[in-house]
């Protein structure tokens, strides 16, 4: 197998605010090889996003601090990493592309001087040569007329050629890890389809790892090689992107798949999770997820149970999986239909 | 047989660009632009279209809350464009809008009860009794419990406050409701949620939805008949099945293969569709989609083409169907 380039152990980000100690990120370990697409899906509130910023240390701090675990990059541990490193680290080996591309450009300078800041920052060549290689990468990202658009200001550009922009940055210094916190949820279908295309070439040609942060399964489907998916803060389950669309383990991965429109049948009624999310608390009794949960039994509500490994990178955090020899059962299957 | 509920006829919307030091005029945007469909009593249209494709504005337009710059829209035989605004207000009971955000559409200052009764008051249900008796009842048929009337939005989560606007919107017991995108800013196990209670009260109070999204497969599961807008314009009207199966107008074709599906083992034959969507200020001549078209013509850069019906009940405006 290649090598790692990030592994989180037992990550915990919790904020502290008035109304007490809130867990948005839960103890989650997540390993993101060397060339793979790794996906971290979850509703609003799941803590998929401060996963990723946590990576970064882009955690507001306070209210926010990493309490406990692991951020292994290549090695290295993050957690104690001081800000002078992480600015070498950030936008250089580790890159982040973020959801909203209106509000993650200045728009006071051009599209080539925000490349060129970025590129010049971590590499040691001339204004010249920077200028060039950030015509190239706008290029590389399918931008037409790369040399005049290098001259114009984020507002003259779509939101598409926006994130396009954003990725061109992301990748002017050849990360080892590229993190994409929804890269396509503000864009249209038709254009999501192309920014998503440019990242799978990306990360063919380039084989940088990419940890996608998503709430659309159609996304994940498209793109990871390998899903992750969280819920109040935990992960509830793992596998590859085959392993949790068609075969899901966890109860809520199976209601979450089972509760999407179908495009190619037409069911009357829509299956729904009860219930709504729930904020992460501390100190909470039981799995998260026992409230909405139509198999939860007694042992739900008292114990949160652990995750049960059912192979290799396998995962589900749930109690189902516990036969009398403590060996992995299998649910009722879902059925989501092809 | 059904009978039409409402009928829109060449409805245009266009919107002026100001500019100079003066304000003048500079140009137009034309945000909807010669769009003519009819809605069946019962029945759910689902509009869909990328941003900027006018879906929103023609719903609007339809209610006259933007007022269309030409067109006709008939109501129930009536045509609403030529109404003065009591006259409209009036009308204004029977047809309803949901918007798209549930955190922006109800006031935060005003409690549940204020927010949902208000529209029995302006309709003329005076006694506080009897407002308080119907808000209770409405908030049962959403799904929440008459003791949240006392609450304020901000005390709910995103699926149950748009469930506070659907109450609202079914206050008067509309026939037509406007539904403006409004699952897409919740989460997908609240979407589905949403969708089942808006099909529920569909067959309960004989509503007739007018459902726009741009979630291909929300508007597929909930829709009867579909519409596909581009840069202000039908380019395709079908029945949902039709549309899905057998889509006639490239710019359907490109937009449903590019729909991601949670499904690994789908063939994915995409088209994907070269440049930007071109802006709706200056739209190109001829066909709106001539310049992203995949098998354009000479033609389609000259005459726009004609919105009409290749099949029993299929409208395209495409030159590949003569």
């Amino acid at each position: 197998m290649a090598e790692i380039v990030l592994e989180l152990k037992e990550l915990h980000t919790h904020f502290f605010t008035e109304s007490g100690e809130i867990p948005a990120v839960n103890g989650v370990s997540i390993k993101v090889h060397k060339g793979e697409v790794v996906g971290i899906v979850g509703e609003s509130g799941s803590g998929k996003s401060v996963t990723s910023l946590s990576v970064m240390k882009l955690i507001p701090s306070p209210p926010g601090k990493i309490v406990s675990g692991e951020m292994n990059f290549k090695g290295e541990n993050l957690v104690n990493a001081s800000e002078k490193r992480m600015k070498k680290l950030r936008g250089n080996e580790i890159s982040m592309i973020f959801q909203e591309p209106m509000t993650s450009l200045n728009p006071l300078f051009t599209i080539g001087n925000q490349l060129i800041e970025a590129i010049r920052l971590h590499q040691k060549i001339t204004k010249k040569e920077a200028r060039k290689k950030a015509v190239d990468m706008l290029q590389l990202v399918g931008i037409p007329r790369a040399d005049e658009v290098a001259g114009e200001y984020p507002h003259q550009l779509s939101g598409g050629m926006r994130q396009r922009v954003m990725i061109a940055m992301a990748m002017s210094c050849d990360p080892e890890l590229l993190i994409a916190d929804e890269p396509t949820t503000a864009l249209d279908v038709t254009i999501q389809a192309q920014i998503l295309d440019l990242m799978r070439n990306l990360n063919k040609e380039e084989d940088t790892a990419i940890l996608l942060i998503t709430h659309d399964l159609g996304v994940v489907a498209e793109i990871c090689d390998r899903v992750v998916v969280m819920y109040a803060g935990q992960i509830v389950e793992e596998g590859t992107t085959r392993e949790i669309l068609k075969d899901p383990e966890h109860p809520y991965t199976q209601g979450l798949i089972k509760s999407l429109p179908n495009m190619h049948e037409r069911e009357q009624q829509l299956y729904s999770i009860p219930g709504v999310v729930p904020k992460p608390k501390m100190n909470s009794v039981g799995c998260h997820f026992a409230p909405r949960c139509e198999f939860a039994f007694e042992r739900c509500f008292q114990e949160n149970p652990g995750l049960y490994a059912l192979g290799n990178q396998r995962q589900s955090r749930c109690f189902l999986h516990e036969d009398t020899e403590g060996k992995v059962k299998k649910h009722a299957k879902a059925d989501i239909g092809s | 047989m059904q009978k039409p509920i409402l009928e829109v006829d060449g409805l245009k919307k266009y919107f002026d660009i100001k500019g100079g030091p003066i304000g003048r005029k500079v140009g137009e945007v034309k945000a909807v632009d010669d769009v003519s469909f009819t809605v069946m009593e019962g029945e759910i249209l689902g509009i869909v279209g990328e941003s900027g494709c006018g879906k929103s504005t023609t719903g609007k337009s339809i209610l006259r809350l933007i007022e269309p710059t030409e067109g006709k829209v008939k109501f129930q035989d009536q045509d609403i464009t030529s109404l003065t605004n009591s006259e409209m207000r009036r009308l204004r009971k029977d047809m309803q809008i949901i918007f798209q955000d549930p955190y922006a559409s109800l006031n935060p200052r005003h409690t549940v009860e204020k927010i949902i009764s208000e529209p029995l008051l302006v309709h003329g249900m005076t006694s506080a009794k009897q407002r308080l008796d119907r808000v209770g009842e409405l908030l049962e048929v959403v799904g929440l419990s008459p003791y949240h009337a006392k609450r304020y939005p901000h005390q709910f989560s995103g699926g149950q406050r748009q469930r506070v606007g659907i109450a609202r919107a079914l206050a008067n017991n509309p026939k037509l409701v406007i539904c403006d995108e409004p699952v897409s800013a919740l989460d997908v196990s609240i979407q589905s949620q949403i969708l089942n209670l808006m099909e529920k009260l569909r067959d309960e109070f004989n509503l007739t939805y007018i459902f726009i999204a741009h979630d291909l497969s929300v508007v597929k599961h909930i829709s009867d008949r579909i519409g596909v807008m581009y840069l202000g314009r039908m380019v395709e009207l079908t029945e949902k099945n039709k549309l899905y199966d057998n889509p006639k107008h490239p710019y359907t074709q490109a937009l449903l293969s590019a729909v991601p599906l949670p499904d690994p083992d789908m063939p994915r034959n995409r088209v994907i569709l070269k440049g930007d969507v071109p802006s709706p200020a200056n739209p190109p001549s001829g066909c709106a989609f001539h310049t992203k078209c995949p098998q354009a013509m000479d033609i389609c850069k000259e005459v726009r083409p004609a919105f009409q019906p290749v099949e029993d009940n299929h409208f395209v405006a495409c030159h590949l169907y003569k």
